[in-house]
């Protein structure tokens, strides 16, 4: 880490003066500045910023991962030099500094309270508002020549480029959607290319969000483990090593819908994901009980509730995809809720009555 | 590309209020429209998301869509808390 960086970490929000505890000034002066008195970000990750990359991807300090809203500088910018605007969540500033080596650049980071952009951008936090406010609180008119602003495309759901013209004479050009194509946009004269502006949702967009779903899978696995050792508790009067083989299939089942089902995404058959999902868990149930065979009525239960398990957490999974419509969403929710409960609850019926007739 | 239910089902543009501006073509995510001599087109419908980027851009006021974040955890939290179903927010980040 260079001693000009400003690795500002989590606690930047309680932190205020989180900069300037390294001898940085952030004040910038109206008119004449020279570059320097603005914090400079540098282009390469340092192993905190790695560890805490790979922390949030985990769920871990998911929510405050954030760097001081305001004015920086990659390189060393003049007057002419581009402004790009971005979120103030660390992910995502690491992710776009680190595409900027060799760049000089202004980046003005907004307060979207430690959200990503397209998240921000829908919540309001990456808004028209935010951006006006922050391009009169940095003095963006006094620090460069231009009138132009270089924000992500992904922020256009939150911001109206007209208004933010209209309010601040400043013009908003949408960049790439990845920070990766930022170099070549930047030196194609501020054009993207279609393929820059496309969202895709790869097998390595999928993999990326393992962690998180199976972070998300966690407490849902433990409400379940819970239930089925307390059975067997009822069942046996002790605890036994009967539980951990009767919770097997569950986590299976759990494991399937939250990372199973991501990856295999775009070969599941149905565009709703409940039922893509509900086809995954019959598939899951068959071969499970085809490898631990069970009689009729034990069998029926788990292989319902696995269905019910597996169609649920891929449903959860449509919040995570990058072409979900909320139109599409309450359709499906709509008619999946009670179907699930009762195909689970028809499973848990049967379960229990295998067990206690 | 993965394609969803009811993709682009509430996209409305009226060709009749376009200025010809492009920015639809800019800030849409799965390059649902396409300039035809100086007018926006809805030309791939069927990869809309609803995200309203296209809306929010639209300075003549020509598209409607009803958008909201498509997340069926943020659905089911607004309906438990009795909520209904009118555009659920996000938790996550």
């Amino acid at each position: 880490m260079s001693d000009h960086s400003c690795e500002c970490d989590s606690t930047a929000r309680t932190q205020p003066a989180c900069c300037s505890s390294i001898g940085l000034t952030r004040k910038v002066a109206p008119t004449g500045t020279g570059p320097t008195e603005v914090p400079e970000l540098s282009t390469r990750l340092g192993w905190k910023d790695r560890l805490g990359g790979w922390g949030v991807r985990w769920g871990i300090n998911r929510m405050g991962y954030a760097i001081e809203p305001g004015l920086y500088r990659i390189g060393q910018p003049d007057r002419r030099a581009p402004v790009l605007v971005t979120a103030n969540y660390k992910l995502t500033v690491d992710a776009l500094r680190r595409e900027l080596g060799g760049q000089d650049v202004w980046l003005l980071v907004l307060d979207t309270k430690a959200v990503n952009v397209w998240c921000a951008a829908g919540k309001g936090t990456f808004g028209t508002a935010e951006v006006v406010r922050r391009i009169q609180a940095v003095g963006l008119h006094d620090l460069v020549d231009h009138r132009r602003i270089i924000l992500p495309q992904l922020s256009a759901t939150g911001v109206a480029a007209h208004e933010v013209k209209r309010l601040t004479g400043f013009e908003v050009r949408y960049g790439p959607v990845l920070a990766r194509d930022i170099p070549a946009y930047l030196a194609n004269r501020l054009k993207a290319t279609p393929e820059m502006r496309r969202v895709r949702f790869g097998w390595k967009e999928r993999v990326v969000l393992a962690p998180v779903e199976l972070v998300g899978a966690a407490k849902p696995a433990l409400a379940i483990f819970t239930i089925i050792a307390v059975v067997d508790l009822i069942d046996h009067g002790r605890p036994t090593l009967g539980a951990l083989r009767g919770f097997a299939p569950y986590l299976a089942a759990i494991l399937t819908g939250g990372l199973l089902a991501p990856l295999l995404l775009p070969w599941l058959p149905f565009r709703s994901f409940a039922l893509g999902g509900a086809a995954l868990g019959a598939v899951l149930a068959a071969v499970w009980l085809w490898l631990f065979p069970a009689d009729l009525l034990a069998g029926a239960g788990l292989a319902l509730v696995m269905v019910a398990i597996t169609s649920f957490i891929t449903l959860t999974f449509t919040g995570s995809t990058t072409f979900t419509t909320l139109s599409g969403v309450k359709l499906e929710t709509r008619y999946a809720i009670p179907a699930l409960l009762s195909t689970g609850g028809a499973g848990v019926l049967c379960s229990l009555l295998a067990i206690w007739i | 590309m993965t394609r969803y239910l009811l993709a682009g089902h509430s996209l409305v543009l009226d060709e009749a209020l376009c200025n010809g501006c492009g920015r639809c073509v800019e800030v849409c995510p799965h390059e649902v429209f396409a300039m035809h001599d100086h007018v926006a087109r809805i030309v791939s419908r069927d990869t809309c998301m609803e995200c309203g980027a296209c809306r929010m851009n639209c300075s003549e006021e020509a598209i409607t869509v009803d958008s909201g974040v498509g997340c069926a955890a943020a659905l089911i939290a607004q309906m438990a808390r009795g909520g209904g179903t009118d555009s659920p927010s996000c938790s996550c980040g």
